[in-house]
């Protein structure tokens, strides 16, 4: 597969205030020829007039959607002015923007490439139920999509024009619906996937949660994103309009 | 006629007439209305004729007449929640295009030429 020549990085961007503005500046230094585009995921801080002060383009949503409702925003963008790869970076600084262009290279041969932590690099680890469900997870995930996914829940992506024309018209923006179910979603079209190790870097904004009690439920609504993947229907021919 | 059947009477063109109203002022969609009336009027004829009850429920070997009543109460209601968290996916969903496009727009006023 050729590679993009016009990519567009999408950070949504829910409170960083205090971290966009220099996961912007990295980006731009990792990606010089990239555009970036900030989707303000309805913050309630001055995320949006610090985006405003960065080279980045800056979508303001007027209501919370979410990370899935801020990037099918932020697909929309991309097929708007005719980009033809979209690379998720999280705001909160959690993403080396230097591991990008390895991901991007990667879209040689995948049409969905995941940034993945558990793949030999760097020091990141969770324990416990909520490491079960993760496992359970990689474990679906790569029998469903016939790539070897070791952290599916990674919101370190990149995938190319088809995939994000797919996505402009079915990112879901339930919980885990935006990383879970998207997999399903590209692999039910018939797209590849493939994982790259990434280092994942400390986030600013304190742990994910280890207790059981939400572990299991972690759990649960894995279950359900996972099954309702499978479940629904979607539309894959090409060529269907999508409201750019 | 005795109590009962006053009581659901008066409940059966009650909602009627609230139906109505409702509608006449636009506060109601046809679709949502014609669910309510068609209940209205069913209570307000088995007030009128229970009889027509009992024949029903004998007919479908319900040993109870009223059992038939309630199950088919619930029955509606249950159909109605279901609609109506039908409603609300599809609402949220045009919400969600709608702020969508109101994002894309915005940024197009305010910090970029419009696309080619």
């Amino acid at each position: 597969m050729p590679l993009p020549s016009r990519v567009l990085v999408v950070i949504p961007a829910f409170n960083e205030e205090a971290t966009l503005a220099a996961v912007v500046q990295e980006v731009r230094a990792a990606l010089p020829s990239a555009d970036v585009l900030v989707v303000d995921d309805c913050s309630t801080d001055g995320t949006r007039a610090v985006a405003l002060t960065t080279a980045a383009q800056v979508l303001t949503l007027p209501i919370n959607l979410g990370v899935g409702g801020a990037m099918r925003a932020g697909f929309r963008y991309a097929l708007r002015y005719g980009h033809d790869a979209v690379l998720q970076v999280d705001g909160d600084g959690q993403h080396d923007p230097q591991d990008a262009p390895r991901l991007i290279a990667a879209l040689a041969d995948a049409d969905l490439v995941i940034g993945a932590r558990f793949a030999g690099h760097g020091d990141y680890d969770v324990r416990g139920p909520r490491r079960w469900a993760m496992r359970l997870l990689a474990r679906t995930l790569s029998r469903v999509t016939g790539a070897r996914l070791t952290d599916a829940t990674s919101g370190f992506r990149v995938c190319n024009g088809r995939t994000l024309e797919l996505f402009a018209r079915h990112y879901p923006a339930e919980y885990l619906g935006d990383t879970v179910e998207t997999l399903v979603i590209v692999a039910r079209a018939g797209l590849t996937v493939a994982q790259v190790p990434v280092t994942m870097r400390d986030r600013a904004g304190g742990q994910p949660s280890q207790s059981p009690v939400r572990a299991a439920v972690y759990l649960l609504r894995v279950v359900l994103a996972l099954g309702l993947g499978r479940l629904r229907r979607y539309d894959f021919a090409e060529g269907v309009k999508v409201p750019v | 006629m005795n109590d009962v059947k006053i009581v659901s009477l008066v409940g059966g063109i009650a909602i009627v007439l609230v139906m109505v109203e409702l509608l006449r002022r636009r506060q109601l969609k046809e679709k949502y209305a014609v669910l309510w009336l068609a209940v209205a009027l069913a209570v307000a004829v088995l007030a009128v004729a229970p009889g027509l009850l009992d024949a029903v429920a004998g007919r479908l070997s319900v040993a109870d007449p009223v059992n038939l009543l309630l199950f088919v109460g619930m029955l509606v209601l249950l159909s109605v929640c279901v609609h109506l968290s039908w409603e609300c996916s599809r609402l949220e969903d045009e919400t969600r295009a709608l702020a969508e496009e109101v994002a894309l727009l915005r940024n197009q006023v305010e910090q970029r030429e419009p696309p080619p």
